[in-house]
């Protein structure tokens, strides 16, 4: 492993333990399992992932103040006494963006588990029976995809008056389901004639065992991006119901919070503070589920990783950019197209030979 | 043509659907629903209007739910959406009609600018990976992980003021009234323009980054190497092989994202106070207005299908195999 300019090792980051598999092997189990952590963008993502989830748990008990408490503190800026300010009553901004993570995470993955099932019963059924299943179920599944998902839970939500956490998550869910049973649908058809497939049919396995055993699994990232994109969407969709007050009977969220901030006039009182914790609240989570989706799609298909440096130095003082399906050549003569210098060590016996 | 012909009758049917939704929709609420409005507008409504209601939840006896189907469609051929009673007496119709054309040249425009400029900058960065343009994916996956209202809300904190360029709220200056002159047009100008950068910021990542992907995966295949080969220029290579063939997939995400979007921009009308659907949407919500409501997602649920239909039309120039007859 003594090559200097390892190009291969550069092109393939995190697949450097091919080209020694026989000194790997002890550690080898251990490194497939965690691979996906290694991922930067897949820990930092899960990292603030669980606080989220954290805060979900234990933030209605460790909040500082009763986020419904009036107070005599009336839009007051961050102080050491409230962190993130006052309301126009005096109640705790922070103690309110606390309460009201519980809701958002929990909204957020029901939907996205409720899509998810569906997601996977409808589009792998599809995707694997074929025919006429097939053609009804893509036609359903394109009229939910294009009929607008947020107008139409707006009006469900409206017309069930003050609906539960429970419920809108229930609306969400059935609402959203259609994107990734068609991305599943589309897997599954490229799946369905693998040889494997072919094989498991052949020795005559059962259809259930057939889709339980050898498709989930091969289908576990899909799913799992998915879910995660439904999630993220689950959480917008709850803030907006919730932004334009129409779910504020199911307790705090951060939709309320902006709710009661946008009806009073938080802006022109200058009230900053009642409006960009909630704010900034819902743009992290986001930007951390989106990470762990880029992740997935980046173990996925190692080709859309950021390859990290791709322009090269080589020996001889030139810079070279890497690209995938394109080798640089380096020069026009007639000896061997690379100034890359091979240690001895690393030959193989006939460069060697050539060598000398 | 024949794959034309099949997207029509796609729309058509997704037409079909979503009214009959609309139908069923009142029908689901449990209890009476219009003794509660009755009570709630404590005898403000007319007696026209009680009666419409009771059509629109499906509550009148004497019919059953088939006659009440019949009854519906007919209505909407005569372009009938019954009648708001938040701007009691106007017809729910005439409501749209005046706030769509808002809605459709901010949204329809601002939308199409936004997928332009993604998708230009997704085929830069896909193209150049591994330069300092990866540097650009967290930041526009912020943006886009961030509501379009709550960017509507900071843009007005930050950008607007008493002397300000940018007004904070309307569709034009209060003193005009709508025409095509040279007092108005620009007016409205000026108050879209905070709207739409709002709409552009946090619409434009999702559009960079599935073009980079598909300019990644499309720059690895066989022709690029042998456009490469030929010694054709980088930008040729680049812009003619790579980002022509990985528009397509963008293309029909464009067309299949735009109920997305929809939901999304209606929030920045209701932030702006701009007199288009989304701002109408909310003063329905709070005098729960549900024949406006209705009427309301009908045309939403139009306006997304036409778009589709002209993202198909871009899709049957672009690709040639789409036109291959039989």
């Amino acid at each position: 492993m003594t090559i200097p300019t390892s190009s291969t090792a550069q092109v393939i980051p995190g697949q450097g333990a091919m080209a020694a598999p026989e000194s790997a092997k002890p550690g080898r189990a251990k490194r497939q399992r965690f691979l996906f952590l290694k991922n930067k963008k897949a820990s930092f993502g899960l990292v603030i992932l669980g606080f989220y989830v954290l805060f979900a748990i234990i933030g209605p008990w460790i909040t500082p103040y009763d986020p419904d408490a009036r107070s005599n503190d009336l839009i007051q800026p961050p102080s050491a006494d409230h962190w993130f300010g006052t309301t126009h009553l005096g109640q705790d901004v922070f103690s309110q963006v606390l309460d009201g993570t519980r809701p958002v995470v929990f909204v957020g993955f029901l939907a996205g588990a409720i899509a998810t099932v569906l997601s996977v019963i409808i589009g792998i059924t599809a995707g694997y029976l074929g025919g006429k299943t097939d053609d009804t179920l893509s036609a359903l599944s394109n009229v939910f995809l294009v009929i607008p998902a947020i107008p139409l839970m707006i009006i469900i939500t409206s017309i069930l008056d003050s609906a539960s956490n429970l419920l809108i998550a229930l609306i969400i869910g059935l609402t959203s389901w259609s994107w990734n049973a068609r991305v599943l649908r589309a897997q599954t058809l490229s799946l369905r004639r693998r040889d494997y497939i072919e094989a498991a049919r052949a020795t005559g396995e059962k259809t259930w065992r057939i889709v339980g055993f050898e498709l989930l699994p091969n289908l576990t990232a899909v799913i799992a991006s998915g879910f995660i994109g439904t999630v993220i969407f689950a959480v917008l969709s709850l803030i907006t119901l919730a932004f334009i007050g129409i779910v504020s009977a199911a307790g705090w969220n951060w939709g309320t919070i902006l709710f009661w901030a946008q009806g009073q006039q938080a802006l022109a009182q200058g009230a900053w503070w009642w409006f960009v914790p909630a704010g900034l609240a819902i743009a992290f989570l986001g930007t951390a589920l989106s990470l762990i989706n880029f992740a997935i799609d980046e173990f996925v298909s190692p080709r859309l990783r950021s390859a990290g440096k791709t322009k090269l130095k080589t020996a001889s003082g030139g810079t070279v950019r890497m690209r995938i399906g394109f080798t640089p050549v380096l020069s026009n003569s007639a000896e061997p197209h690379t100034r890359a210098q091979i240690h001895p060590d690393a030959m193989t016996p006939v460069a060697r030979e050539a060598a000398k | 043509m024949k794959y034309f012909l099949q997207r029509i009758a796609f729309y058509l049917f997704t037409l079909w659907a979503a009214i009959t939704l609309n139908f069923f929709i009142p029908r689901l609420v449990p209890g009476d629903p219009v003794q509660s409005l009755i009570a709630k507008f404590r005898g403000q409504l007319s007696t026209e209007a009680i009666n419409s209601l009771y059509v629109l939840f499906g509550l009148d006896d004497d019919k059953g739910l088939w006659a009440q189907y019949i009854d519906y469609w007919q209505q909407l051929f005569r372009g009938d959406l019954g009648l708001s009673f938040t701007f009691f007496p106007s017809p729910v119709s005439q409501i749209i009609s005046d706030a769509l054309p808002w809605t459709v040249l901010l949204v329809g425009i601002t939308t199409v600018i936004s997928f332009l400029i993604g998708t230009g900058l997704g085929v830069f960065a896909g193209w150049r990976r591994g330069s300092w343009t990866d540097g650009l994916l967290p930041v526009t996956t912020f943006f886009s992980s961030v509501p379009y209202f709550w960017l509507g809300i900071i843009a007005i904190y930050l950008l607007t003021g008493p002397d300000s360029f940018f007004p904070s709220s309307g569709g034009f200056d209060s003193a005009l009234v709508p025409a095509w002159d040279q007092y108005f047009i620009p007016s409205a100008l000026q108050h879209s323009l905070l709207p739409a950068l709002t709409i552009l910021i946090s619409s434009v990542s999702g559009w960079i980054l599935s073009m980079r992907n598909m300019m990644v995966t499309v720059s690895s295949e066989d022709y690029i190497t042998v456009a490469h080969a030929k010694g054709l220029s980088e930008r040729r290579v680049a812009v003619s092989y790579a980002a022509r063939n990985a528009l397509l997939p963008n293309i029909s995400g464009f067309a299949l994202s735009l109920g997305f979007i929809v939901g999304g921009t209606l929030l920045v009308e209701i932030v702006f106070s701009y007199p288009g659907v989304g701002f109408i949407l909310l003063q329905a919500l709070g005098a729960k207005d549900y024949p406006l409501m209705q009427g309301i997602f009908l045309v939403i649920t139009i306006a997304v299908l036409v778009a589709n239909l002209l993202a198909d039309l871009a899709y049957l120039l672009l690709d040639p195999r789409t036109r291959k007859e039989g």
